[in-house]
């Protein structure tokens, strides 16, 4: 890896950072009206009286600096973005936009990061067993239909699983609303608890992500098979367990492994619907509260930090990959 | 081609969706979709053969008048994102060069923000309520992937005899571009308009679960966001959340159908092993 495709990687990262940044201070501002007479509108359309309006709007517009130029507050804004600071949440006052996701982030990288490896494991033997002769004819039907239902959005087969696991056979909790609360002390039973009420969400997302990992694997396979060195096993006499092992599926296993890494990198807002559809308490569940109380700093906080994880993800898979594959290099760049 | 039964399946679900989005409206009165038409949260029966919800409203009618709508976000969404990708994606990989190292800078860096939570963050703002308006803020955000996929093929056509002898032939670069390498392209933005269709109506559904994006118009979206608001799971009102699940099924799948065929005549050692 050369130093100037670390600079040009580093300057893409700070891009987009500063992109996300940006159109987090520059929309509220585009749209017309402002947010403290929008806000003072919608209190009295619900019934509250708000009183020496002008006055409340003049302090307002002083505490927030509204009054100081758009590049001094354009300044301010992007520097207390990178220290994490995006102000109160509007819906829960006294609690900060941070302490909202920081509460959030675990329950979703945790979720995620299980079922994506989970997911990435189970799809690529089934779309490696696709390929071999001497797999059983209901595996292949299994994988036939994963791959089937692969195109389907997460949140579809969420709302499957919620009616048909949850509500009609009720093998499982259908909503994970009052998980939080259930927390009072870390022993077995409150893991046991936190698996029960993941199962669903979990499955779903299982469900959702195993057929194209084994779309891919397959995909991968069939192309492998037609390499010579393959060619070559099979003349030497060895057998097809041998080949299909130590030949065709670890060579096909590379280009999965970097789309692994990317999906890894994608964990934080990889099933911001799943979350919403069974109320688990994730990143997506704080997202779902914000919208609909149309709490625009929790918005942005939220966008903000999604965005930032992607790109921190994405960052990192990247400068891995020469390291994984001595072939790729940057060199050309 | 014509022996690839994904493609033709695919097509076929397709295009009875269409069907049913343009026939559909003629044989029901629009005054079925308004509140109060009918009572509420009836269980599906000879009247009413998908029931009503919870604010009077014929769910058989929301469903047929709500069919265009959703596809339409998609073409629009669609159009654009191909239209902008497939010109980007030709003038990238066609002249190289900073005009690619630019349109390939940004491609990469919209492809690495999550396109679901911009729109979130813009939706919310804008507070988009029309279809229209929806399909446009995805449709900008989704011509990354297909320049990024066209850009690879422009990169391997470009390089063919039939280019160098176009070039030979002294036809302007416009001529070679459109006359030259977009034929060529077309079963790849054929492909890249499919998937955008897709995802456009993917996206935006996406935005209505979380109670933004167009909620006034019926579309499958609205029905989902309201049989959520409704708690239609919890008491058990299928009729009410089934009919969109299904039809945004179909929809996804004829869309997947049809792009693995397209992958499948492109690629043609992906159909021997099927």
């Amino acid at each position: 890896m050369t130093l100037r495709y670390l600079t040009f990687r580093l300057f893409i990262f700070a891009l987009i950072i500063w992109v996300a940044a940006s159109l987090n201070f520059l929309l509220p501002r585009l749209v017309p009206g402002d947010p403290i007479t929008a806000m003072l509108n919608r209190m009295e359309d619900r019934g509250a009286t708000v009183n020496n309006q002008e006055a409340l709007i003049a302090a307002y517009r002083e505490r927030f600096g509204l009054n100081s130029s758009l590049a001094v507050q354009y300044g301010r804004y992007l520097a207390s973005v990178l220290r994490f600071d995006f102000g109160y949440s509007i819906t829960a006052f006294p609690a900060t936009v941070s302490s909202i996701i920081s509460n959030s982030l675990p329950w979703t990288i945790g979720l995620l990061t299980v079922t994506t490896l989970l997911a990435f494991t189970i799809g690529i033997v089934l779309g490696a067993l696709f390929m071999w002769r001497g797999t059983p004819v209901l595996l292949r039907l299994t994988t036939w239909f994963l791959i089937i239902i692969a195109p389907l959005p997460y949140y579809l087969i969420a709302i499957l699983l919620l009616f048909l696991l949850g509500f009609t056979l009720r093998w499982f909790p259908p909503t994970s609303a009052s998980l939080v609360n259930q927390i009072t002390t870390v022993d077995w039973q409150t893991v046991l608890k936190i698996v029960q009420y993941s199962m669903l969400p979990a499955l779903s997302i299982l469900l959702a992500a195993v057929g194209s990992w084994a779309l891919g694997m397959r995909a991968m396979m069939i192309t492998v098979q037609g390499e010579d060195y393959i060619t070559l096993a099979r003349a030497k006499g060895l057998s097809e367990r041998r080949i299909m092992l130590g030949y065709a599926m670890r060579n096909a296993l590379l280009p999965q492994v970097t789309a692994l890494g990317i999906s890894l990198a994608t964990v934080v807002s990889g099933a911001t619907l799943v979350e919403v559809v069974f109320l688990y308490p994730g990143i997506g569940r704080a997202l779902l509260t914000a919208t609909n109380n149309l709490d625009y700093p929790l918005i942005q906080g939220i966008t903000f930090i999604l965005v930032m994880s992607v790109a921190v993800g994405v960052l990192i898979v990247d400068l891995l990959y020469p390291l994984l594959d001595p072939r790729i290099s940057y060199e050309r760049r | 081609m014509v022996h690839n039964w994904k493609l033709w399946l695919g097509l076929l679900l397709l295009v009875l969706l269409f069907a049913s989005a343009a026939v559909g409206p003629l044989l029901i009165d629009e005054g079925a979709t308004q509140p109060l038409y009918a009572a509420f949260n009836k269980p599906p029966s000879a009247e009413f053969p998908l029931g009503t919800d919870d604010v009077g409203r014929d769910l058989l009618a929301l469903l047929v008048y709500g069919l265009w709508p959703t596809l339409s976000i998609g073409l629009i969404a669609g159009t654009l994102g191909t239209g902008i990708g497939t010109v980007l994606g030709l003038v990238s990989g066609y002249f190289r060069g900073p005009v690619d190292v630019v349109i390939r800078t940004l491609s990469d860096i919209v492809l690495t923000i999550p396109l679901l939570v911009v729109l979130i963050l813009i939706a919310s703002f804008t507070r988009t309520t029309t279809i229209e308006g929806t399909a446009l803020i995805v449709g900008f955000l989704a011509w990354a992937g297909p320049t990024r996929a066209l850009r690879a093929q422009v990169l391997t056509l470009r390089e063919r005899t039939f280019i160098q002898m176009a070039q030979l032939s002294r036809l302007n670069n416009f001529q070679i571009i459109f006359l030259e390498l977009l034929p060529n392209l077309l079963p790849y933005i054929l492909a890249g308009f499919i998937d955008a269709i897709a995802g456009g109506i993917l996206a935006s559904v996406g935005l209505q679960l979380l109670g933004i994006g167009p909620l006034l118009i019926p579309n499958m979206g609205m029905t989902l966001n309201s049989a959520f608001a409704g708690g239609a799971m919890i008491r058990g009102f299928w009729w009410w959340w089934a009919p969109p699940v299904l039809v945004l099924t179909v929809l996804f799948l004829s869309t997947f159908l049809i792009t693995l065929a397209l992958d499948e005549i492109a690629n043609p050692r992906l159909q021997s092993a099927a």
